[in-house]
């Protein structure tokens, strides 16, 4: 009966691996953690790299961050995936908070969206304000990368189309191409095919494939970025876990947490301006 | 070609440091395209096996759903395992959304009908060989499953692999159900997606040589394994 020695043999060590990878999973189930869902940009710009060792050594907490956009962030705090929500569309938060998933919304800081282009311009917008450079590459037809994903650069992508007075569900053609994809990979596209794409500023900074790209539009107080953070609310998903949230946004907002937000810098250039304290941000 | 040779030399000094934040990821995605497998095999060598040994009403048809399903989308078993192990799911209450389990059951469930259709081809021969001898010894066709899988053991080893392979190789199903959470879910795909969206092409590219090497050594590791474990 050798075989059946065989086969006890490779069960036992199926088994044994099996039984390994188990525990070990278990181990980190018993951490101090919260799951964080929050935009690309704050992951792709390396903030959360330099910020939630930060986070853990003053206060504990392992924060599990799911790096989506912030319309599939929202979604999945929606579902009750997620403790804390930190995106940046005012807009739908303020959806968010009214359909009842948070009970308050906290301001964190703020930076501001870019207009990226291929460096010879071909659309011939540098320097002009946000609208009317909108308005030229539609009328010129040069190729445009949008996120198309409802993250909240799309979300003001598309507020700034409305404003310039595009209606760009209806009127976009073949020069206008929505990916549905992060901003790194919105970027990785504009470069590998000269195109313009709007981008947050702090992503752009960290961006490494920047090929022919550079700034076009910058500085209009119309490009303004806000970060918010809010604690799903308990009394919809009893699975949210309320205090550990709670203190990771008490600290976000502390004067200690928004100056280390502050220091976060890449080449000496600062990527996020702390602005807890400003009621109507 | 800057691009490869930048690449190349990444993944070499990546190695040879054995960067313990690298170290972390190898480890979590053997940990859980292993497990992924062992379960895969486990649910799926038995039924391919009997897919060859019984006859029943609906076998033609289970043997070519068990093979359509060999292309089926990783992406879309990720949403149907999200949609299923979301808090607002039926397995809400489990809490293992965005978790390494959650990764493990939608290997899983990519594994289970590539063993199914591969162990069912393996052992028809074996069976078709074997099985009156087996049935005349006076074995039910269910005592006899043991013995025909031993002897088709070889290609069962290579199921296993196989259902490994797409485990290991995956990004699809695992970056919606894990979440991509850095030291908790980032595997070495999941990895490369991050960091070709960050912009840093070559070592993202350098994390896919040092996959590729692993994935390289396992199936290795386990044809010599498989070969020492079964030798007669």
């Amino acid at each position: 009966m050798n075989r059946w020695r065989h086969f006890f043999k490779a069960s036992t060590v199926a088994l044994l691996i099996a039984g390994a990878a188990l525990a070990s999973g278990r181990a980190n189930a018993q951490e101090k953690s919260i799951v964080v869902a929050s935009t690309t940009s704050t992951q792709d710009s390396g903030l959360f790299d330099y910020l939630l060792p930060i986070v853990k050594e003053k206060t504990g907490i392992v924060v599990k961050v799911l790096a989506q956009g912030t319309g599939q962030a929202l979604d999945t705090a929606r579902r009750g995936d997620a403790d804390v929500v930190f995106v940046h569309a005012k807009s739908a938060e303020e959806k968010f908070l009214a359909e009842g998933f948070s009970v308050k919304r906290y301001p964190v800081m703020y930076n501001d969206f870019v207009l990226i282009g291929p460096k010879d311009d071909p659309a011939d917008v540098k320097d002009n304000d946000i609208l009317t450079a909108l308005q030229t590459i539609k009328a010129k037809g040069v190729s445009f990368i949008s996120r198309g994903d409802r993250s909240g650069t799309n979300i003001a992508e598309l507020a700034l189309w409305e404003e310039a007075g595009i209606d760009i569900a209806n009127d976009k053609g073949p020069w206008y191409k929505e990916i549905g994809q992060g901003m790194g990979a919105a970027l990785n596209m504009a470069s590998a095919t000269n195109a313009y794409v709007l981008s947050d500023r702090g992503t752009w900074l960290a961006f490494q494939n920047r090929g022919g790209l550079a700034i076009v539009v910058e500085g209009d107080k119309r490009l303004f970025n806000q970060y918010g953070v809010m604690l799903v609310n308990p009394a919809k998903y009893p699975s949210v876990k309320k205090d550990l949230g709670q203190q990771f946004i008490d600290w976000l907002i502390s004067p200690e947490g928004q100056n280390v937000i502050g220091g976060y810098k890449i080449n000496g250039r600062q990527l996020f301006y702390p602005n807890a304290n400003d009621p109507n941000a | 070609m800057n691009d490869f040779s930048t690449a190349i030399e990444t993944a070499l000094s990546l190695i040879a440091k054995s960067d313990p934040k690298l170290r972390d990821i190898v480890l979590l995605s053997l940990r859980v395209s292993l497990t992924a497998a062992i379960c895969a095999f486990v649910a799926g060598a038995p039924l391919g096996t009997a897919l060859a040994i019984y006859r029943f009403p609906g076998k033609g048809a289970s043997i070519v759903l068990a093979n359509a399903l060999l292309g089926l989308p990783p992406v879309v078993v990720g949403l149907v395992v999200y949609l299923i192990l979301s808090r607002s799911g039926p397995l809400g209450s489990f809490g293992i959304m965005f978790t390494p389990a959650a990764m493990v059951i939608a290997q899983a469930a990519l594994g289970i009908p590539i063993v199914i259709a591969l162990v069912h081809r393996m052992t028809v021969d074996v069976w078709a060989t074997y099985g009156d001898a087996l049935l005349v010894d006076g074995a039910s066709r269910l005592r006899a499953m043991i013995p025909i899988m031993l002897i088709a053991r070889d290609g069962l080893l290579t199921a296993f692999l196989a259902a490994f392979g797409r485990a290991i190789a995956e990004v699809g199903a695992i970056i919606i159900v894990g979440g991509n959470i850095q030291g908790y879910t980032r595997t070495m795909t999941t990895a490369i997606a991050l960091e070709t969206s960050k912009g840093e092409l070559s070592f993202a590219l350098a994390l896919g040589i040092i996959l590729i090497i692993l994935s390289m050594t396992v199936s290795a590791l386990s044809l010599v394994f498989g070969r020492a474990l079964t030798a007669r």
